[in-house]
């Protein structure tokens, strides 16, 4: 049986496509999940993906959290289902209160896209088995609001329980603490990033492949998990 | 309370003074306005007549030179036009059953007022543009202009500008992927914010704004309406004509509008759906004169009349009567005709996307356009007359007697650097100069990778988007104009605009096929503004025809001047290009394939009039633009798309401002590699590194294909000179006999101007 | 020193989409009865005595406000 993969689409989600495309890249079916429908529609996975779910006015997040699909997607994250959010998809899982911390207005006020070279700190969770530990990699950054955000306990936390997922190396594109890119839950299952694995899946349309390997780790978890 | 001014009320009170001048019409065009309907117009229709009798929407000034399109459009372009000038936007077919459109506009006085919002609506209006095609969205470009880099207000106008963009452009989804930059001393007080979008769909999906149907109903969709920019239409709801300040009318309304780019992306989705259930009969996007626009235009294009009951409606604002209703530039909105038994199917779709939608009318068998109020008649006009039949002006034009002092005032004399010494500094101070260095602290606060389709962007020279996922069918586009070469000879300085546009879309690999534009000029009353416009019209019909490439539509701005100061002629052209495969493109940057020759495709000529080197250097601007030669132009670009076709080419960077030198460090900069140039003996280093001579291009070859290469360019007659070679494993720049430049310095130098301008 | 509060708020006929977005979320997450949302910037200024109250409404108007969309109240707030 092939692992399904659900992309949500919320009002003002923009990189859902991006993100359906990283996911068939990997060999993956790539199911369309509708903000106002609680209904998971069998996957295995969820992608929560990038935009400015509802305008982002608010708080970049803050409403998408409390739409249907995620009130099921929160629930089966506790049960184990991996997710990845991915910018705006981080920025909601922060809000859902699935991954501490929060995400906050890059420290030159401007929205910033820039190739940024990342290492990958942790390569035990779902989405990172696939790259060698400490390997660099080269991802797109773009956002207004990716500064991450928390208290010295918590960042403390997060680093000895190596939940730091994602570091930026070379310059911090956006003043993100400790140069923190994206995290983990405690299991593994949940990882949130600001950079977009999901556009550096073709050296034709993004700046390597490099992203390409998320994907391939979810495959490879999904297909060692029990149907 | 003012009385409602109903169609009866005005029949009743023939004599009742009208505010027609506040509202900008002339005595001939109000007693026009009289004479069509046979009585004085009501409030609301002497709204929906000045604003759609404006410059901006009517194009009196300019439509008397519309017949330079005419005359130079042959059946052979026609025929790849599926729809052109008139429409929403122009449409061509670019094969495999896909059609592309794109369009750009002006939002150039609302940017200079509120930067932010003034550029970011103008996103939002060429977007709904090209929606009211029936096509996706799929990428946006924006040709900017400035006054000076280190003005003040530069400092203000600019960031906002540029965040405006981002803030609108990005939140909608829209890769950026092109545009410019571009500072002059005239642009101060009258910046220039274009925009332009692309999109596309099947060709059979293409959707024009026509009401046809008796019986079918006009459904209005997106925001409510309130008082944006109503502007001058709210004299009419003062109690006198005056706009008396302590009346109850509104005073001092902001002609700012503010964009909501969430709701706009909601209105794109909404409305694809609601294409491809096929439930929309016609389309209209309301930007500028807004319901006025919108429904006259529909009701003109149809075949029929057309009935709209106002009070539908769904307002923002409190007490708004019918003409400011009819005058709101609201964003977000669009209009569709729908058949009746498809209203519930397109409400079920507008909830889904929880987008407020709302029958406000429908075709009727009459000839005109009737609009009620609480079901008082308060406009009753034969549409075309709105629409499409406003005046015409016969502005005089002349060329300026100064335009002789300003051709003879040549750059010759100018002190021009020879030592290796000078030839160096003048480098490092030409890359770092604000035209052009490096425009990554613009470019970086847009999007260029949303949609995953992106293959070119910035700092390359054009744009270039896959369509189609399969087959990696694609299209390009580039926008140009360099106001110099324009101001020196607007005839000539056009057709380099197109030619450098057109070459900047072949330089990526894609065939050039059709052209839009838009056209800012200062003030079309002034007679050497109006001589520069005929020029410029003329110079680009005449060349497209010798292209071979339609002008598919267009926009004109005027009035961009300051007292009697006006901008730059800018001509702003872009040209959009097709492409069979994009994994074919060529890149900018160097040092893609082990071995590169640098080859100089194109002929070098002393040719500085209007360049970058004598405005930067010297603050001159006199003599006469480099030549133009198209029938060149397009054996260039032949030989650049063979090249790409064939997997000759490794990278590729057409030479304009600021000539070779800027061409080849950009190159090395882009590509992270080293490069030695090697200069003609047999002619001045100064001028082979920076004349602006046009139809040149440097590529890259593999040394495997350089061969087979020059023998095409040979058998072709293209000159091409081998001008260097690629050095991979160093990281400097050397030009023998004049320096060699690490390629750091070159990044400092080329980086660090806008950042230290705007951080 | 006083501490003095600035609200800054969109005119009221201009659109403010981020209280309309509030506003359309609210009835979703079922609070009913809320018939409009408006969005604004509140501001507190520790400021010295000397600071008069023209200076004040030049600092409101001309960088903290954005005049062409923005309306401004600023309030001294006794301690």
């Amino acid at each position: 049986m092939t692992a399904k993969v659900g992309v949500i689409t919320f009002p003002g989600t923009l990189d859902d496509v991006d993100a359906a495309r990283a996911v068939t890249y990997a060999d993956i079916e790539a199911v369309s999940l509708w903000h106002g429908d609680a209904d998971l529609k069998g996957v295995d996975a969820v992608v929560v993906p990038g935009g400015f779910s509802y305008g982002d006015y608010l708080r970049a997040g803050a409403i998408a959290r409390f739409a249907p699909v995620m009130g099921s997607v929160i629930d089966a994250a506790r049960n184990g289902m991996p997710v990845l959010g991915i910018c705006n998809g981080f920025q909601i899982l922060c809000e859902a209160g699935l991954l501490p911390g929060a995400l906050v207005r890059n420290h030159k006020l401007h929205f910033v896209c820039r190739d940024q070279w990342l290492r990958v700190e942790n390569t035990s969770t779902a989405w990172t088995t696939r790259y060698e530990p400490s390997a660099e990699i080269l991802i797109p950054v773009k956002n207004g609001e990716g500064a991450y955000m928390a208290d010295e306990p918590t960042l403390d936390a997060l680093e000895g329980d190596d939940r730091v997922v994602f570091r930026y190396v070379g310059s911090n594109p956006n003043g993100s603490r400790r140069d923190i890119a994206g995290i983990t839950d405690p299991t593994g299952r949940i990882v949130g990033l600001m950079p977009h694995p999901e556009h550096a899946i073709d050296a034709l349309t993004g700046p390597s492949d490099d992203g390409l390997g998320m994907f391939l780790s979810a495959l490879d978890a999904l297909q060692g998990a029990p149907a | 309370m003012t009385t409602l001014d109903t169609v009866k009320h005005a029949e009743s009170t023939p004599d009742l003074e009208q505010p027609w001048a506040e509202l900008g019409l002339k005595d001939d065009e109000y007693a026009r306005i009289r004479e069509i309907l046979g009585r004085r117009p009501t409030d609301a229709e002497l709204a929906m007549y000045s604003v759609m009798w404006s410059e901006h929407c009517s194009y009196k000034s300019s439509k008397v030179h519309w017949h330079y399109w005419k005359e130079n459009t042959t059946e052979e372009m026609r025929a790849k036009m599926l729809a052109g000038i008139g429409e929403n936007a122009g449409v061509v077919d670019i094969g495999d059953g896909w059609a592309v459109t794109f369009k750009v506009e002006s939002h150039n006085h609302p940017s200079y007022v509120e930067p932010y919002q003034g550029a970011a609506t103008g996103v939002g209006g060429i977007v709904r543009d090209i929606i009211a095609m029936g096509a996706r969205p799929l990428a946006v470009l924006d040709p900017l202009r400035f006054g000076a880099a280190d003005h003040p207000d530069t400092k203000r106008v600019l960031p906002g500008v540029v965040a405006g963009i981002g803030g609108y452009g990005n939140c909608l989804g829209l890769p950026n992927i092109g545009g410019e930059v571009v500072f002059d001393d005239t642009y101060q007080g009258n910046p220039l914010v274009n925009a332009m979008c692309i999109g596309a769909m099947r060709s059979e999906d293409l959707h024009l704004a026509h009401a046809t149907g008796v019986g079918n109903k006009v459904m209005l969709f997106g925001a409510r309406t309130g008082l944006d920019g109503i502007g001058g239409v709210s004299v009419l709801a003062s109690e006198t004509f005056s706009g008396d300040e302590s009346g109850t009318g509104r005073k001092k309304l902001p002609s700012v509008q503010v964009g909501d780019p969430f709701t706009e992306k909601v209105l794109i989705e909404c409305s694809l759906e609601l294409f491809r259930e096929g439930i929309v009969v016609g389309i209209q996007d309301l930007g500028g004169a807004g319901l006025s626009c919108a429904t006259s235009e529909l009701a003109s294009a149809g075949d029929g009349g057309m009935r709209v009951e106002l009070d539908q409606v769904p307002l923002r604002a409190e007490g708004m009567t019918p003409a400011e209703i009819l005058s709101s530039e609201s964003q977000e909105r669009m209009c569709a005709v729908v058949k009746p038994e498809d209203v519930e199917a397109f409400l079920r779709v507008c909830r889904k996307w929880d987008v407020i939608a709302t029958e406000i009318g429908e075709v009727t068998d009459g000839d005109n356009l009737v609009i009620t109020w609480h079901g008082e008649t308060v406009v009753d006009v034969p549409p075309r007359t709105v629409a499409h039949e406003g005046p015409e002006y016969h502005r005089p034009f002349a060329r300026p007697t100064e335009q002789d002092v300003l051709q003879s005032a040549t750059p010759d004399l100018l002190p021009r650097p020879s030592t290796p010494d000078e030839l160096r500094e003048t480098i490092l101070t030409m890359i770092a100069s604000p035209n052009l260095a490096s425009r990554e602290w613009v470019t970086q606060q847009y999007d260029r990778y949303v949609r995953g389709g992106t293959v070119l962007s910035q700092p390359c020279d054009s744009g270039m988007i896959r369509i189609d996922e399969e087959t990696g069918r694609g299209v390009a586009a580039a926008t140009d104009c360099n106001g110099r070469f324009v101001k020196l000879d607007p005839y000539t300085g056009t057709q380099l605009a197109l030619a450098e546009a057109y070459r900047n879309v072949a330089t990526g690999g894609a065939t050039p096929l059709a052209v839009t534009n838009c056209l800012n000029f200062g003030s079309p009353e002034d007679p050497g503004v109006m001589w520069q416009f005929e020029q410029a019209v003329k110079g680009l019909a005449e060349g497209c025809r010798e292209l071979g490439i339609p002008v598919t539509g267009g926009n004109v701005s005027f009035y961009n001047q300051t007292g009697d100061t006006a901008i730059l002629p800018t001509p702003v052209v872009g040209v959009l290009g097709v492409i069979d495969d994009v994994r074919r493109r060529i890149p900018t940057g160097i040092g893609n394939e082990a071995g590169e020759s640098l080859l100089l495709l194109g002929e070098t000529r002393d040719e500085f009039g209007g360049s970058e080197w004598a405005h930067v250097v010297h603050g001159h601007l006199g003599g006469t633009p480099p030549q133009v030669d198209l029938a060149r132009e397009k054996l260039l670009a032949d030989i650049l798309v063979a090249g790409s076709r064939d997997g000759m080419i490794s990278a590729a960077h057409d030479l304009s401002e600021g000539g070779l030198a800027q061409t080849i460090v950009e190159m090395a900069l882009i590509g992270q590699t080293g490069a030695r140039l090697v200069l003609d003996p047999d002619m001045d280093p100064f001028v082979q590194l920076f004349s602006e001579s046009a139809g040149r291009v440097l590529v890259a070859v593999p040394r495997s294909e350089e061969l087979r290469f020059t023998e095409l360019c040979g058998a072709r007659g293209l000159p091409w000179r081998k001008t260097g070679v690629v050095v991979p494993e160093s990281d400097a720049l050397e030009i023998q006999d004049v320096a060699t430049l690490p390629l750091e310095e070159l990044r400092t130098a080329w980086e660090g101007t806008l950042p230290a301008l705007f951080d | 020193m006083a501490k003095v509060v600035v609200d800054v708020m969109p005119k009221p006929e201009i659109l403010d989409p981020q209280g309309q977005a509030v506003a359309r979320a609210l009835p979703r997450l079922g609070f009913d009865g809320v018939a409009d949302v408006r969005q604004g910037k509140h501001f507190e200024l520790e400021v010295d005595d000397s600071v008069d109250d023209a200076t004040l409404a030049k600092i409101a108007e001309g960088f903290l406000s954005n005049p062409v969309i923005e309306d401004f109240v600023v309030r001294r707030v006794s301690e």
